[in-house]
C-alpha cells in the first residue's frame, strides 16, 4: 500500500490566499449556506415587491418618489435575518459539528481562518446583496409605475449600495458572534436581538434627555445608512454607515481575541 | 519526532495532564496508553495547538506545531472522527483541508482510494458510519504525506477487517521512517502494533518503555508452590531478591526465582510438591496492575 504523495509538487505551505480558497470551497459545499443565501435574496426581492405594490395600490406614493424607492426596499429586515443566520452558520456550524478541530489543525495560527471567512463571506454576500437589491428596486418601481423613483434620483444609488453593505455587515456580525459564542442558537439570538430589539428596549429605558443617543445604536445606524430618505432623529447616511461598520469591526476584534486565546 | 516537556493542563481545578515529559521517536509505532480520562486526548490536542498548555512545551520536529509553514505536512492527525462538518461530502471536506496548504486535488482522490471511500466520497459525511468516519479521519491525516502521525484511538468503531487494515497501515508508515503516535485503552492491541509504550494515568507518566520490556516485566513470573512441607521449603528458598508470600496454609507464591530452581531445591531436600505452577498475568492484567492506582472512573455500583 502506498501512502506517499506521488510525484513532486510545489512547496506546501499555508498562505492567506490558500486559506481563502479553502473557505470558498467550504462555503459552496454546504447546502445550508447556499440555501440561506438564496433565502436572503428571495426575501429581499419578494418582500420588496410586495411592499412596493401595497404602497402603490394604497395611493400613499403621490409625489413622494423617494418614499417609493424606500417601499421597494421593504424586504431589507427579512434579508438581514437570512444573511445574519448565514454568517452564524458559516462560523458556529464549525463548532457545532467539530469541524473546527480539523480547520484549526490545518491553520493552527487561527486568525488567517477568521480573515478568510470574513473575506469570502463579504465578497459573496456583497455581490449577491447588491444584485438582489438592484432587482428589488427596479422591479418594485416597475410595479409602482406612476410616481416611481429612478436610479438617477438623489440617494437611490447610495441606498442600494448601502443596503448591500448593511446585509453584509449583518452577516459579519453573525460570523463574529458565532466565533464568540460558538453556538448557532446563541449567536442567532444575539445578532437578531442586537439588530432588531436592542434599540427599542433600551430606548424605552432611557430617560428623555438621552433619546438622542439612540441614533448611534446598531439597528438605527444601519437603517439610516440603507434608507433613501432619512427618518427624523437619525444619522446622515454615511455617518450611519460608519457607526454600523464600527460595531462590526468591534465584534470582529472580539471574535479574533477569543479565537486566538481559547482552546478549540 | 515529538518532544513533550513538563506539559501540564488544568481545566479549572482539575489537572488533566500533569508535568508529562516524553519523546516519540521516528521509525516505530509508539503506543499511548491509559485508562479513561488519563489525559491522552488532551495531550494530543496540546501537541497540535488545539488546547493551550497551562505550562510546559510540546514540539514536533523541533518546533511548536503552529510554527511550521505547512503544519499538516509535518503532522497528520486523527484527533476525533467527528471533526468533520456533517453536511459536507468527504470529497469537499478533504478538498477544503488540502486547499489551505496547497496540496494538489489529485492527492485528494489518492487518499480517498487509500482509505477505500471512493464509493461514498460524494455523500454527506453526516450519513457515514463510525468506521467510515474513522477512515475519512485517516484520509485527512494522510493528506499532506506527513512525517508524523498522531492518531487518537483509530481502531474505534472499525470492524475486524478495518482493525487489521489500520494495524498494517501504522506499521508500514513507521517502516517508511515516520513517527507514529497512537492512543488506545487496550494493551493487547498495542502489543500487536506498537514497539514502544508511553503509559499515563491521571495525567502522569507511569511508564515509558519498549513493548518487549513491558511484556517481560509483566511476565516477571509468579510461581505458585503447594507442598505438605511448605514452611520448610519457604525457609530453603529465601534469599536476596526473592519474595515469598503465603496465600493459604501449605501454599505460597514466589517471585524472583524460576520454577525449575524451586523444583530442584525441593528435590534436593526431598520435599514433595503438590503444585509448582507459573502464573502468567495476561497483558491486560499487567496493564491494569500498572495503572490501578491511576484509574479515574471506577464503577462504584458493585459495592452497594
Ligand atoms: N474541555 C475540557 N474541560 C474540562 N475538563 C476537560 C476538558 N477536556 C478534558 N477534560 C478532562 O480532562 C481529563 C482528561 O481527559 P482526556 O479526554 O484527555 O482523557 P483520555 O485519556 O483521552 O480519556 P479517554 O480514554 O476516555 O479518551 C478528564 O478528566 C476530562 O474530564
Ligand atoms: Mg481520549
Amino acid at each position: 500500500m502506498s501512502t506517499a504523495l506521488n510525484g513532486k509538487i510545489q512547496p506546501l505551505r499555508v498562505t492567506q490566499a490558500r486559506v481563502i480558497h479553502s473557505e470558498w470551497i467550504k462555503f459552496w459545499s454546504l447546502r445550508s449556506t447556499v440555501l440561506s443565501l438564496a433565502a436572503g435574496v428571495a426575501l429581499l426581492v419578494g418582500v420588496g415587491l410586495i411592499t412596493a405594490s401595497v404602497s402603490a395600490s394604497g395611493g400613499s406614493i403621490g409625489d413622494d418618489r423617494l418614499g417609493a424607492a424606500d417601499a421597494s426596499l421593504g424586504g431589507v429586515m427579512f434579508a438581514q435575518l437570512a444573511f445574519g443566520t448565514l454568517g452564524v452558520l458559516f462560523m458556529a456550524g464549525e463548532y457545532g459539528t467539530g469541524m473546527i478541530r480539523s480547520t484549526l489543525s490545518a491553520v493552527p495560527r487561527r486568525l488567517p481562518m477568521l480573515w478568510a471567512k470574513i473575506a469570502v463571506f463579504s465578497a459573496v454576500t456583497f455581490v449577491t446583496g447588491l444584485v438582489a437589491t438592484a432587482i428589488a428596486f427596479t422591479g418594485g418601481q416597475a410595479l409602482i409605475g406612476d410616481g416611481a423613483a429612478s436610479w438617477s434620483d438623489a440617494g437611490v444609488a447610495r441606498a442600494v449600495v448601502n443596503t448591500a453593505v448593511l446585509l453584509t455587515g449583518s452577516g459579519l456580525l453573525g460570523i463574529a458572534f458565532g466565533a464568540l459564542l460558538r453556538s448557532t442558537a446563541g449567536a442567532v439570538t444575539t445578532v437578531f436581538g442586537g439588530l432588531f430589539l436592542f434599540d427599542n428596549i433600551v430606548g424605552l429605558m432611557l430617560p428623555d434627555s438621552w433619546q438622542g443617543a439612540l441614533r448611534y445604536f446598531p439597528g438605527s445606524s444601519g437603517n439610516a445608512a440603507a434608507a433613501v430618505t432619512q427618518a427624523p432623529d437619525t444619522l446622515a447616511p454615511y455617518a450611519g454607515l460608519a457607526v454600523f461598520a464600527g460595531y462590526v469591526v468591534l465584534a470582529a476584534i472580539a471574535a479574533a481575541w477569543r479565537l486566538s486565546r481559547s482552546d478549540a | 519526532m515529538i518532544e513533550v516537556h513538563e506539559l501540564t493542563k488544568r481545566f479549572g481545578g482539575r489537572t488533566a495532564v500533569d508535568h508529562l515529559t516524553f519523546t516519540v521517536k521516528p521509525g516505530i509505532v509508539t503506543g499511548f496508553l491509559g485508562p479513561n480520562g488519563a489525559g491522552k486526548s488532551t495531550t494530543m490536542r496540546m501537541i497540535l495547538g488545539l488546547d493551550k498548555p497551562t505550562s510546559g512545551t510540546a514540539t514536533v520536529n523541533g518546533r511548536p506545531y503552529a510554527a511550521h509553514r505547512a503544519p499538516i505536512q509535518q503532522v497528520g492527525a486523527l484527533i476525533d472522527a467527528k471533526a468533520v462538518h456533517t453536511g459536507r461530502s468527504a470529497y469537499h471536506h478533504l478538498s477544503a483541508m488540502a486547499a489551505t496548504t496547497g496540496v494538489p486535488r489529485s492527492r485528494v482522490d489518492e487518499v480517498i482510494d487509500i482509505v477505500g471511500l471512493r464509493e461514498v466520497a460524494r455523500r454527506r459525511a453526516g450519513a457515514f458510519s463510525l468506521g467510515m468516519g474513522q477512515r475519512l479521519g485517516i484520509a485527512s491525516a494522510l493528506l499532506a504525506d506527513p512525517e508524523v502521525l498522531i492518531l487518537d484511538e483509530p481502531v474505534n468503531g472499525l470492524d475486524p477487517e478495518g482493525i487489521l487494515w489500520i494495524r498494517q497501515l501504522m506499521r508500514s508508515l513507521a517502516a517508511e521512517g515516520r513517527t507514529v503516535f497512537v492512543s488506545s485503552h487496550l494493551m493487547s492491541e498495542m502489543a500487536l502494533t506498537a514497539e514502544h509504550l508511553i503509559v499515563v494515568g491521571r495525567g502522569r507518566l507511569i511508564a515509558d518503555m519498549s513493548v518487549a520490556g513491558f511484556i517481560d516485566q509483566a511476565a516477571g513470573d509468579v510461581v505458585r508452590v503447594r507442598s505438605p512441607r511448605a514452611a520448610q521449603l519457604h525457609e530453603l528458598i529465601t534469599g536476596p531478591g526473592v519474595t515469598v508470600t503465603s496465600t493459604e496454609r501449605g501454599a505460597f507464591e514466589v517471585t524472583g526465582l524460576e520454577a525449575d530452581q524451586i523444583g530442584e531445591c525441593a528435590a534436593a531436600a526431598g520435599i514433595t510438591l503438590h503444585e509448582l505452577s507459573v502464573q502468567k498475568p495476561s497483558l491486560e492484567e499487567a496493564f491494569m496492575e500498572l495503572t490501578r492506582d491511576a484509574v479515574e472512573y471506577v464503577p462504584t455500583g458493585v459495592n452497594r
